[in-house]
């Protein structure tokens, strides 16, 4: 019996077409547009103006608050403007335009490709760099990794979780990593274990990737404390809470914080953004993104500089197809579509999936027949049938009591519905109300 | 059997009265003393519940009424002065008239006026398009179209008009009670003060980009020109972050400023049509918003 | 700009299953029973069949259209299902118009006027049916003969009515037994009854191709079962002459048509597993109250829609194992 989360779940097609691409680099862009938002918390304050030039590696925008992060230049040139441009939502954010100019990298990165494993720093010097390299959560959620891997005053990190499971159909960026750069991550996990002071980590892997579990257990010779643990193939497998509950079988209790059951978790591509920053003085500015679709010619994993718009992205894989009818940036559970494709690729972007007409609508809505399945996939134990009438009809104390914010927004609900209701789209709607409802009586 | 029909009579006549003598002693016993102008300021109430006027409902802002015993802060604008007067009549005082007003909504982004950039494809409602995305054009400021302002109304008074994807407010049955004012996550209604034969200028327009960025996402977008502001003679219209506004306060419906509005931003409804008239016609029954003919 | 992208909250993506399947499925799986009715009762089961669905569905048309003036949604199937329910429910020879007055019920009371599909609170084919039962009482409860071929003037009466009757002329269950079905035939439907209630094997073939395509989870069918055999048991093992034993009691009448098909009713049975399972375990008990000490031999109908009644205070106190439940207790309401 493989290891799984209890409660619920789905298991929509895996779709993993571009599994055995391997990463390829992608040309440089002409340009780049770095928003300074690119992760939760308070966007960077930039400290360039317009014409000055920068080099590759060099900090553009510097963290302005407990949580925020340090944004660094994607590429080498002159700064054109600071202006608003487009995020995935349309609305505009203020972010650094940079004409790309040769390719001069900051003396202090190391550019080659050997391995390096001894680990010379201190805790506090591994944390000090992971802050300075701006390194925040890859998956998609974006939250400053410095801040996570200090747990709050009485509290103690216990065990590590490295989050191989991608259990997002389509995206194929970590599986790749865990391929390529499996020694490296392994440096990582070692890293990461000394900033935490714990003695075991796990990584996390769902079973649909087995050429990826192989090759981390063969990696696993002679590290102490750091073990691969098959996953079940399941949605939300990869979901933080998931995850602890599957590898330790504890479960964070409702409204509390992972590090409250002793764990603390991290991406497979943070990890590897963690040993590159400390071991190769490589600050965050780039990433693996997957490029893919099922009518995508040539689904692909790109290492992209950040700030490089989708369209070229889309262009290298063989171009936008003719009947794309919607762009997600992440996976198609918990990704956002894009208004269009002049967006840049940011932190938080794991993937681009490009979705052909016919599946991109919805389907018709219908009575809710009250078949139940909400509830039975809901992998946090909640009622979305009820959640989404409580949201819909604004009875926000009911939907606070009903525990609307343990909601993870895994899409689960939506996904399963038979009578395709717009579950989450209420319970997000709700959830957010709730917030504010919550955070106003705490002030 | 006519005895059993007696008997039956008896039995329930006595259970009968028994229950009244113990609910009156109950009622006294457990009586609470209230005012009994709260009863009859809330007869006084139109009843509708709606909440317009801050509070919980006709019953609670009675209380409201009677406890403070006066009614500086207090307006119930279903009712209006009518009614404000009723209550300060029972209350021994004189109600503060206040101008009736009535909602607008400051978008014209039709489909001709504002292109579509993409295709929403959620939960029909305002609320959850804003929350995620900025909306189904190029414009941040203007409305969705989700209809959340016409779910919101307890009085059937605003309506989503199909050709146009806006809603529009019927005059004759809008109160005033400002729900689709809290409804509107991109804050587009506003309650204007109410003028004779419903007559309105306002600017119907909240896109607060710069001029040509405004522009260019839609045509009857208010570019800040502030040519409409210098015109006025009465200071009515003022200008901030690259928008127009006009406060329908100081604003005598003298139209000067719609004639001098480059992007015919500046709605007028329900005026006679013009002496050097440009074919359109107002017309005044549907309260459409007709700009003039656009040629700039 | 060409073409304009879909914008749209997640998850983009959905699973395959739809009302409409969910719908035919169920239909699908009563199809063994059907074929089986077939076998018994000949071509007057096909008779009644169609003329339930066809009733059932030109109601809900009629009162979609006109009445309540939407679009008609006839083609979700859920009309089409009640027809079937309800036609399973009813003896062979049970007179067109009664059935034709009970699909009106059915769809024109307990469904529509509470605003159509997942909105109504008892299962609309055991209120047409109940409602068929109570006026008509000697109709509902006349079975043709099983395998008089074309002599439909014969009826009989159902194994419960038999045990009920002799129990109540003070009959040991052993005597009674005698004239009754084996088992074996009991299983396999070899007796007379409502339509579709009679084979316990088809039923089950259908009940089971359900579990597997996840129509139905386990948590109804299971509870209704195990409370009715260990709640008929406990009577069993206290005196045996007077009660009958538990299988009979699960092979009888409708208690799996009733678990399977009726209980499972989507739309009237509560929302979560634990929930599901205090729901089936009062119908079990309940229906076999009503076989023991009940006015009717036979108590499905009756036990499903007294439980129909308890969902929504089901749904509203019984709610799902959340996940870090513990914490939970400190929420303020």
């Amino acid at each position: 019996m493989l290891k799984s989360f209890k409660i619920g779940g789905v298991h929509p097609a895996e779709n993993k077409l571009s599994a055995q691409k391997a990463i390829e680099v992608l040309a440089l862009p002409k340009s780049v547009f770095i928003p300074v938002g690119q992760h939760i918390g308070a966007p960077a304050e930039v400290v360039v103006q317009k014409g000055d030039k920068v080099k590759v590696g060099q900090l553009i925008a510097k963290s302005s608050g407990f949580v925020s992060a340090n944004i660094h230049s994607s590429v080498s040139g002159t700064v054109k403007k600071i202006e608003s441009g487009p995020d995935t939502s349309g609305y505009p954010k203020t972010g650094i335009y940079i004409d790309v100019e040769d390719d001069l990298w900051d003396e202090q990165i190391d550019r080659s490709t050997e391995l390096k494993t001894s680990v010379t720093l201190d805790a506090a010097a591994i944390l000090a760099k992971i802050q300075d390299a701006g390194i925040v959560g890859l998956g998609g959620a974006t939250f400053p990794t410095h801040v996570k891997l200090v747990p709050p005053k009485g509290m103690k990190a216990e065990v590590l979780l490295i989050n191989g499971v991608e259990c997002e159909p389509y995206l194929t960026s970590d599986h790749r990593m865990m391929l390529e750069h499996g020694a490296e991550l392994i440096v990582g996990v070692q890293l990461l274990m000394k900033v935490l002071n714990v003695a075991k980590a796990a990584i996390g892997i769902e079973n649909n990737k087995p050429d990826a579990i192989k090759k981390m257990n063969s990696l696993l010779t002679g590290n102490n404390g750091i073990s691969v643990v098959p996953l079940k193939v399941k949605y939300p497998q990869g979901g933080e809470k998931q995850l602890i509950k599957a590898v330790t079988g504890r479960e964070v209790p409702s409204g509390a914080l992972p590090i409250s059951v002793g764990a603390v978790v991290t991406n497979i591509a943070t990890t590897f953004a963690v040993y590159e920053a400390v071991q190769k003085n490589k600050p965050l500015f780039e990433r693996v993104v997957t490029v893919t679709g099922k009518t995508v010619k040539n689904p692909s994993n790109f290492r992209v500089r950040i700030g490089t718009t989708i369209s070229e992205l889309i262009d290298a894989a063989g171009g936008l197809p003719e009947n794309c009818g919607k762009i997600i940036n992440g996976g198609p559970m918990m990704g956002k579509a894009f208004a269009n494709t002049g967006i840049p690729v940011t932190k938080g972007t794991s993937g681009i999936v490009m979705m052909p007409d016919g599946e991109a609508k919805r389907k018709e809505v219908m009575p809710c027949i009250r078949c139940s399945r909400c509830v039975s996939v809901c992998p946090m134990g909640l009622e979305p049938y009820l959640l989404m009438t409580v949201s819909e009809q604004e009875i926000w104390d009911r939907a606070e009591r009903e525990c609307v914010m343990d909601c993870i927004e895994c899409g689960s609900c939506s996904f399963t519905c038979p009578a395709n209701r717009p579950l989450l789209d209420y319970i997000r709607l709700g959830k957010g109300k709730v917030g504010a409802i919550i955070r106003n009586r705490k002030n | 059997m006519s005895t059993i029909i007696i008997y039956t009579i008896l039995t329930l006549s006595i259970i009968g009265i028994l229950s009244a003598i113990i609910l009156y002693f109950v009622a006294q016993k457990f009586k609470v003393y209230e005012d009994p102008r709260i009863d009859q300021v809330e007869a006084a109430l139109p009843g509708a519940n709606c909440g317009g006027c801050g509070f919980a409902g006709c019953r609670a802002f009675a209380e409201t009424c009677v406890s403070r015993g006066e009614l500086s802060d207090l307006f119930c604008p279903v009712g209006g002065n009518d009614c404000m007067g009723g209550v300060a009549d029972i209350l021994g005082i004189v109600a503060e008239k206040k101008d009736p007003k009535v909602a607008v909504v400051r978008c014209n982004g039709t489909c001709e006026h504002r292109p579509k950039t993409n295709v929403f494809d959620g939960a029909v409602s305002c609320a959850i398009a804003a929350s995620l995305y900025s909306g189904d054009t190029g414009c941040q400021y203007g409305c969705l179209g989700c209809g959340d302002c016409v779910v919101a109304c307890d009085f059937d008074a605003i309506h989503m008009n199909p050709v146009t994807g806006l809603p529009e407010v019927d005059d004759e049955k809008c109160v005033a009670c400002g729900a689709c004012v809290k409804a509107c996550p991109k804050t587009l209604i506003e309650l204007r003060k109410k003028a004779p034969k419903d007559r309105k200028i306002y600017v119907a327009c909240r896109n607060m980009d710069k001029g040509a960025v405004a522009r260019k996402s839609c045509s009857v977008a208010c570019i800040g020109c502030s040519k409409c502001e210098k015109e006025c003679k009465y200071d009515a219209i003022t200008i901030a972050n690259n928008l127009a506004f006009i406060d329908s306060d100081k604003c005598k419906l003298c139209r000067k400023c719609v004639s001098v509005c480059p992007t015919n931003a500046i709605a007028e409804l329900n005026f006679p049509p013009r002496k050097i008239a440009v074919a359109e016609e107002v017309a005044p029954e549907t309260g459409k918003i007709k700009p003039e003919s656009s040629e700039n | 700009m060409s073409k304009l992208f879909t914008i749209s909250p997640s998850p983009h993506v959905h699973s395959d299953e739809s009302v409409n399947k969910i719908m035919y499925s169920v239909i699908l799986a009563l199809a063994p029973a059907f074929v089986w009715s077939v076998v018994m009762f000949g071509l007057y089961s096909v008779r009644v069949t169609l003329l339930a669905v066809a009733a059932c569905m030109a109601f809900e048309f009629l009162i979609q259209k006109y009445i309540l003036r939407t679009k008609p949604q006839i083609a979700d199937g859920s009309a089409a299902l009640t027809g079937v329910l309800l036609a399973f429910n009813v003896p062979s020879s049970i007179p067109s118009w009664m059935l034709i007055a009970g699909a009106l019920v059915a769809i024109g009371i307990a469904k529509m006027p509470y605003g159509g599909l997942g909105n109504n609170p008892f299962n609309p084919a055991l209120v047409g049916r109940v409602f068929m039962l109570i006026s008509f009482p000697v109709q509902m409860t006349s079975w043709p003969a099983v395998n008089a071929s074309g002599v439909d003037a014969v009826t009989t009466a159902t194994p419960l009515a038999i045990l009920k009757e002799g129990v109540k002329n003070g009959q040991p269950v052993v005597e009674i037994f005698k004239n009754l079905p084996t088992n074996a035939d009991l299983f396999l439907g070899n007796m007379s009854g409502s339509l579709g209630e009679i084979s316990v094997l088809a039923l089950l073939i259908g009940g089971i191709f359900m579990l597997v395509r996840k129509i139905i989870t386990w948590h109804i069918p299971v509870s209704v079962l195990l409370s009715a055999a260990v709640f008929s048991g406990i009577f069993w093992l206290i005196n045996p002459a007077q009660y009958a034993d538990p299988i009979f009691h699960l092979m009888t009448g409708g208690l799996i048509l009733g678990a399977f098909f009726m209980a499972t009713d989507m739309v009237t049975s509560p929302m979560n597993p634990r929930a599901q399972l205090i729901f089936g375990a009062g119908i079990g008990i309940l229906t076999i109250l009503i076989r023991v000490w009940g006015a009717y031999p036979e108590g499905v109908s009756f036990a499903i829609l007294i439980m129909n009644a308890v969902v929504p205070l089901l749904n509203r106190f019984v709610k799902p194992k959340r996940f870090g439940e513990v914490k939970i207790q400190s929420n303020k309401g």
